[in-house]
Formats: C-alpha cells, structure tokens, sequence
C-alpha cells in the first residue's frame, strides 16, 4: 500500500462501506467523510443498551440515555478543546449552527447601522443567513476579499471592521480552495473593536486540532458527518458571555423551566437551545468518531493530509491544462485540491471520473460569490481524508489524463 | 476506454460542444427562454422564430457541459422548419430515450439519437433536456401561458 510515506497506517479497512468496495476511489470527503466500524456499532449499540427518551424518565433506562447523551457532549467538547461541555450546543450540523446564531444572537444584538464582516471563502451556510439577517435589520453586509494566492486579505479586513461591526463571520477552512484562515489574527481584528469571532469550523473540525479554549473566537460551529460521524448530529460551542446573550431559537420541550398560561420561562444552556428529543444516536455515533480519530492522532492526520496534498498538487500539475485554484503553500491549505480541466466541463470530467470508481464533487461547491469572484461556475474538487493515499491520487490523475486523451481525439 | 463512455461522449457530441451550431443571439426572434441548472450553473437561451406554426428558425446561447451544449446545438439543428406539434412531439421521443424509457425511439431521432448514451447515466438526463425544456417554456411564453425560466434541478 502507498501510504507508508505519509507515516499513517492503511484505515481503509476500518470503514465497511470502502473495505466491501476495493475499486473505489472516495475522494468527496468535504462534501461527507466514510464512517468507520466503531460508529457504526456505537449506534447499534446505543439502541440496544440505553435507548429511552433522555431527560424525562425517572426510571433507569431514561438515565442511561441522558448519561449516553451528556458523555457525547464530554468527549465530543473535549475532543474540540473546550473545558466547559455545556457550552457546546447539538444542532443538526454546521448550517443549523449559524441559523442558531443568526437568529437566537443575531436578532437580538445586530441593528440598522451595524455592520457584519463575512469573507469571499464563505460555504453558503456561513454567507446567506448573515445576508439575511443584515437585510432584515438594516444593517451593512461586507464581504472581505481574497489575496491572489486565495487567502483572506487581512489588511482590507482590519480596514472593513469597523467601529459599527457587531459580527465578523469566517470559514477555519475552505471547502472550496482548502484555504486555512488565520483564525487567530481574524479573531484579534474582530475583539479590538468588541465585535463577536464566529468560525464555521465544518472543513476545520475534521483535520486539525481546534483547541477552542485557546482559538479565541466566540463560537465555532462543527458538523459531525464531515469528521466520520452519522448524518444530523453538529453543534456549536459558543463562549459563555455570548451564550448568556442569546435568545432560544426554536421552542418546545426540554428547553423551557415553567411554562405558565401567558409566559414561559427558559431551561439553562445548553437545554435552552436544544427544544425537543434531541438526536441521541447522532451524539452518541460522534463520540465514537472522535474517539476514533483521537486514537488515529490528529497531528498524524494532518501530516497525512498534507503529504497527500502536495503530492497531488504535484502531480496534477503535469497535466497539461490542469489549473488549480487557492494557495500554492501547503502549509496553508486544507486536503482540497479544486481544478478545473482546460475547456471540459466539470461535470464532464466527474462524469468520466465516476466510470473509473472515483468519486469528486463538480459544481459550485455551494460557494456562489467566491466561483464568481473567481470567474468559474464549476471547479473539479477531489478532498482528502484518513482513509484516502497516494494510489487514490494516481488513480485519479491516471483517469483525468484519459479524460484529456477522450475530449482532445479528433479536436 | 469505456463503453458507456464512447457511447456518451460520441464525436458528434464533442464535435457540437467545441463548434456549437445556430450558437447566437437572434435579434427578431418571435419568443426565447431561458434554461438553467442551478446546481451545475448551466445556463442556456434558446430563441425561435414562428411563422405560423412553423419554427422558421432557432438559436440558442450559453455556458455548460459537453452534453448540455450539444444537445442545444442538435435539438436547434434539427427543429428548425418543424411545426410546433413536431417540435414537442420530437422532445417527448427524446425524453423518452434520454431516460431509457422508450429506448425503440432512438431509431427515430435522426441525428440527436448520438444523444442517447445518456441513458445509462441518470445523472445527465437534466444535461440533455435543458434546451427542450427551455424550448418548451420559449413556445408557452409565446402563447404567454408562462414566462417563468425552466429548471431542470
């Protein structure tokens, strides 16, 4: 196996899904990462042990439910480096994160005249509820732009936060250049003038160590099917000050205290911001995968990560038209390698990837005002996770040079 | 290579997406359309001239993949001089091959029946019947039924 040169064993055969299927070359992991054994059979398991309604029972199985629910949230902020485990906030995932923010904060602390800061990497997610909630309040909606090489142009964002700004609001990572963000210098723009650091953490989470007690921003929103996790399980761990400050965001069960006739009162965080029977088997699933990626290490996995990525850059620089797109340094960036093809579509290119076994995501990778910042409407985008090596590169190198051959015969 | 894919990427179809045909905009066109697939970013318009009942001519513009650009450029070939009812009834053969529906109707097509490799990929159906669809709006728009753009997402 080629992988030795990344220093990471093979994990292949830890996820069922690619172990049944050796030909297939799964490199859409920015889009949804494989799930391992163990995730698997912690959802099982959860419903065959402990499975009750959390919160509500005074019997025995209601508390192994509440006491499985309440560890995920342990391990999982623990995981992400945050002491204080009743900070972090289930959601559905990333995008239901900063719909939580826009609307339980957004609402509450942004006025006309206020200015939100956003950057051109921005997934939609982290874009158009900002947009939206600027356009309700009338407040201003600023985009910082990029540097050539695709990186925030940090200079136009200290210039573009302002006395007025309340919120500036970044990607970790890019999902569509694999940019990684200066989170730190972000964050020191944003507090010098009292604004709120919001990271969407959904392509940071899964590849580099958070440490969110020591990253400095107010909130980082995750999404537990990016980083080996079930589908439906993210969150958002947010810093107490803004926690306090925020409104309930959906109302229902577990999250009130007393509900009287004509007003209620609010259950204390993270209750408050969780309204219904929350989504136990997607916690309980999520703490295994970050157990499992704990066990993997992730400074291994960003060194894989990284060996993988330039060699890819390497490598798909020798072929002929081939132009990629964000950082040239990898030491910058993220397992997204983003190309396009000469003049194929890539949506052709996907398609003819896809007869070869190798799954890429074609498209605007949900990234409108950053592909037309770049004047493209599709990119290629392959992304690499634990599970990925050096022959998937080849593999997919070798398909997109037949691709070439096919589209050019006769030209 | 692959078999499915010389069935899908035919040198005609390569040959109508490097060198698309009646690739214009028309000036006095009777109606148009446009055609877009938001989660590709294909974006296509398709303009008739009608005289009478006749399509006396058809153009059409824009961005998108190998099989959304050749099939705009084989559908503007071959329904112009057709009658409206000729037109729709050719997209409902067409459609019915692209989808593997009604594969005997290939035989029928002329030309665009380079375009039904597309059956065996589901995915690039909505590649193939974008111009139809757009056609199709551009003939309601005409009757001024509906004027909204089509998408096939």
């Amino acid at each position: 196996m080629a992988v030795a040169d990344t220093g990471l064993r093979d994990l292949r055969p830890d996820f069922p899904l690619l172990a049944a299927n050796p030909g297939l070359v799964y490199l859409d992991s920015a889009a949804t990462s494989q799930k391992p054994r163990v995730v698997l059979d912690a959802l099982r398991a959860y419903y065959e042990t402990a499975n009750a309604n959390p919160h509500r029972g005074a019997y025995k199985l209601s508390g192994a439910a509440t006491d499985a629910y309440h560890g995920a949230r342990q391990a999982i902020a623990e995981f992400l480096g945050a002491r204080d485990a009743e900070t972090l906030l289930f959601t559905r995932g990333t995008t239901e994160a900063v719909n939580l923010l826009a609307t339980g904060w957004g609402q509450a602390h942004v006025h006309r005249g206020d200015r939100i800061v956003v950057t051109r990497l921005e997934h939609h997610a982290n874009f158009v509820p900002w947009q939206q909630l600027a356009r309700a309040v009338g407040a201003e909606f600023r985009i910082c732009e990029l540097t050539k090489d695709g990186q925030v142009d940090l200079d136009q964002m200290r210039a573009l936060v302002t006395a007025n700004t309340k919120l500036v609001a970044f990607g970790h990572v890019s999902n569509a250049l694999g940019t990684i963000n200066d989170v730190r210098e972000i964050v020191k723009i944003a507090h010098a003038i009292g604004a709120v650091a919001f990271c969407d953490g959904a392509q940071g989470a899964p590849h580099l160590r958070v440490g969110f007690d020591a990253l400095g921003v107010d909130a980082y929103a995750f999404s537990g099917h990016k980083m080996l996790g079930p589908m439906g399980i993210g969150g958002v761990i947010v810093r107490r000050p803004v926690l306090e400050a925020m409104h309930p965001y959906q109302f229902g069960g577990d999250m009130i205290e007393f509900v009287f006739d004509g007003d209620t009162t609010w259950n204390v965080p993270p209750h408050k911001f969780e309204a219904g029977t929350p989504n136990v088997e997607g916690a309980v699933g999520l703490a295994a995968a970050v157990r499992y990626l704990d066990g993997v290490g992730m400074e291994a996995i960003r060194a894989h990560e990284v060996a993988l990525t330039r060699y890819a850059m390497k490598q798909l620089a020798e072929i002929e038209d081939l132009h990629l797109f964000g950082p040239t340094d990898v030491g910058t960036r993220s397992g997204v390698v983003s190309f396009t093809l000469g003049d194929i579509h890539p949506h052709d290119v996907s398609t003819m990837l896809d007869v070869d076994g190798i799954c890429v995501r074609a498209g605007h990778h949900c990234a409108q005002p950053l592909m037309r910042a770049l004047h493209q409407s599709a990119t290629v985008r392959a992304s690499f996770y634990v599970y990925n090596s050096t022959s998937d590169v080849d593999a997919l190198v070798a398909s997109l040079q037949r691709a070439v051959a096919r589209f050019h015969a006769g030209a | 290579m692959s078999a499915e894919l010389d069935e899908l990427y035919q040198s005609i179809i390569l040959d109508h997406n490097r060198r698309p045909r009646n690739f214009h905009a028309m000036d006095d066109a009777s109606t148009h359309a446009e055609g877009k697939n938001p989660l590709c970013g294909d974006q296509l318009t398709i303009w008739l001239k009608l005289d009478g009942d006749i399509i006396s001519d058809v153009s059409f513009q824009g961005s998108g993949c190998a099989i959304s650009k050749a099939s705009a450029s084989l559908m503007t070939a071959a329904i112009k001089g057709k009658s409206r009812a000729e037109a729709e009834e050719m997209f409902s053969k067409f459609h019915g091959v692209v989808t593997g529906a009604h594969p005997e109707d290939a035989e029928t097509l002329g030309s665009l029946k380079a375009l039904s490799g597309v059956s065996r990929f589901p995915l690039r159906v909505k590649c193939a019947s974008l111009a139809w669809h757009a056609m199709h709006a551009a003939l309601l728009r005409n009757d001024a039924v509906d004027a909204a753009p089509v998408s096939t997402e």
